[in-house]
């Protein structure tokens, strides 16, 4: 199973591969960690005639907090995620998602960004990038341009990147104290693609009361949802079993999984509704909201 | 493209096409045939290298291209000559295998694990071999082979020496 012939760009600078985006149109497609994209062009579900590689430019593999986000940039491994002692103690969705992505190994190799320009249904950081409300960084020759990641995920393995165009960095808002969230998946086995996840970020006011809520469902329909009905809900709301099983059911409601190996419809769809809940109860711990009435 | 890889130590230029993996570069082209080929899609782990003494890799799941200007390690480059590394050592004292099929790439990932943490729990052990299958062992013994290796590696067993 080897690959079709492809060129191979590898780039020093941003302007290089913006250089090369242009020259080579739709024939070329960026290279980052290649933990998706090297395996789908070797059962040839992609055949892009020209790679162009930045992984050769050093200073997009940063991880930083700066104007109130953490920046990942398009270079940056999963790995960096996982061992960074920023995301540990002030971004507790984003590391709970550095743990788990693919294996411990492609983590040594894929990028965050990668992920999400790769955009697949069953993808981790799509997911928590809605719950968490992250923006990305694009450039192309027209300049640069900051998306929502609601208007980013366009579609399965479709995003708003233009022809181009290179997705520079991802932003996630830096949650303050009395914010936090978390990531939960089922998967059959480490390394395999979720049978169904869900990402919760949540902001509760002085008085306990729900004031931001962000929800996300994966491997649940042709790309990562947010959970729309579930955040109205909360918002405003003061936390209580009832409500989170109110919120937990929208996900249910609007999952649209494909039955395949990993579970029926059904089975996927309870299980959208109990991530979520679980996602709420493991966020509001870590709020350390006492006793849910 | 002509590429230079520094593998185990030695510069290896070769004229090889971009497609081609670097599971089989190191294979084919440079004669390491101790880096396995297993599932060919990123799913087992027996491919594992190490990359610039830092990364644990699939090599198949990265082109050779990539490695260009880099250096690899393979389960050839743990040996020093006839002294085996702590890692093998390990493997052999505690029938770390059985096949052996999937051991090479299950050693380059516990080299790499005991680079970035060198005392690891049982517990970090198993997660960081999540990704690496073996079908004969049942996994016990692979754990306590890496466990022993990170005893041999830690510097207060160098000391005590």
């Amino acid at each position: 199973m080897f690959p079709a012939s492809f060129d191979y760009l590898p780039v020093r600078s941003v302007d290089e591969a913006l250089a090369a985006l242009a020259e080579h149109g739709t024939d070329a497609r960026i290279l980052a960690g290649g933990q998706s994209l090297i395996p789908a062009m070797r059962f040839r579900l992609a055949r892009p005639a020209v790679l162009v590689d930045i992984n050769p430019i050093a200073e997009l593999a940063y991880l930083r907090e700066a104007d109130g986000a953490l920046l990942i940039g398009a270079g940056t491994r999963d790995v960096a995620i996982e061992r960074s002692a920023t995301v540990a103690a002030g971004y507790r969705l984003v590391s709970d998602v550095a743990a788990v992505v693919a294996d411990p190994v492609v983590r040594q190799s894929g990028t965050v960004v990668g992920g999400l320009c790769h955009n697949d249904p069953a993808g981790d950081w799509g997911v928590a990038a809605l719950a968490g409300r992250a923006q990305i960084v694009v450039r192309g020759k027209a300049g640069t341009r900051t998306v929502s990641i609601d208007d980013f995920l366009v579609d399965s393995y479709t995003t708003a990147v233009a022809d181009g165009e290179l997705a520079l960095e991802v932003r996630f808002p830096t949650p303050g104290q009395r914010t936090s969230g978390s990531y939960q998946k089922i998967e059959r086995k480490v390394g395999d693609f979720a049978t169904a996840a869900a990402a919760v970020q949540l902001t509760l006011g002085p008085d306990g009361t729900i004031v931001d809520a962000g929800v996300a469902i994966g491997a649940a329909g042709p790309k990562a949802t947010r959970v729309v009905m579930a955040e109205r809900l909360l918002i405003g709301s003061r936390p209580t079993t009832e409500l989170l099983q109110s919120a937990a059911a929208e996900a249910e409601k609007i999952s649209d999984p494909v039955a395949d190996t990993r579970g029926d419809v059904d089975f996927k769809r309870a299980m959208a509704r109990v991530l979520v809940q679980r996602a709420l109860i493991a966020t509001l711990e870590r709020l350390h909201v006492g006793e849910l009435r | 493209m002509k590429i230079r890889v520094t593998v185990n130590g030695a510069l290896y230029e070769r004229d090889v096409e971009p497609r081609m993996l670097l599971a089989y570069f190191l294979r084919e082209q440079c004669g390491f045939t101790g880096t396995h080929v297993g599932c060919d899609s990123s799913s087992c782990g027996v491919c594992v290298v190490m990359l610039d003494n830092e990364r644990a890799v699939k090599s198949c799941t990265m082109f050779a291209v990539m490695a260009d200007g880099h250096e690899v390690t393979t389960v050839e480059g743990l040996a020093n000559g006839t002294e085996l590394h702590a890692l093998q050592q390990a493997f052999w004292d505690c029938h770390g295998l059985q096949c052996g099929y999937c051991t090479p790439g299950m050693m380059m990932t516990s080299l790499v694990l005991l680079k970035q943490n060198p005392d690891p729990t049982e517990a970090e052990i198993r997660a960081a071999l999540a990704g690496n299958l073996c079908r004969c062992t049942g996994y016990q013994n692979i754990v306590k082979s890496v466990e022993q290796a990170a005893g041999a590696l830690a510097p207060a067993a160098v000391v005590a020496k």
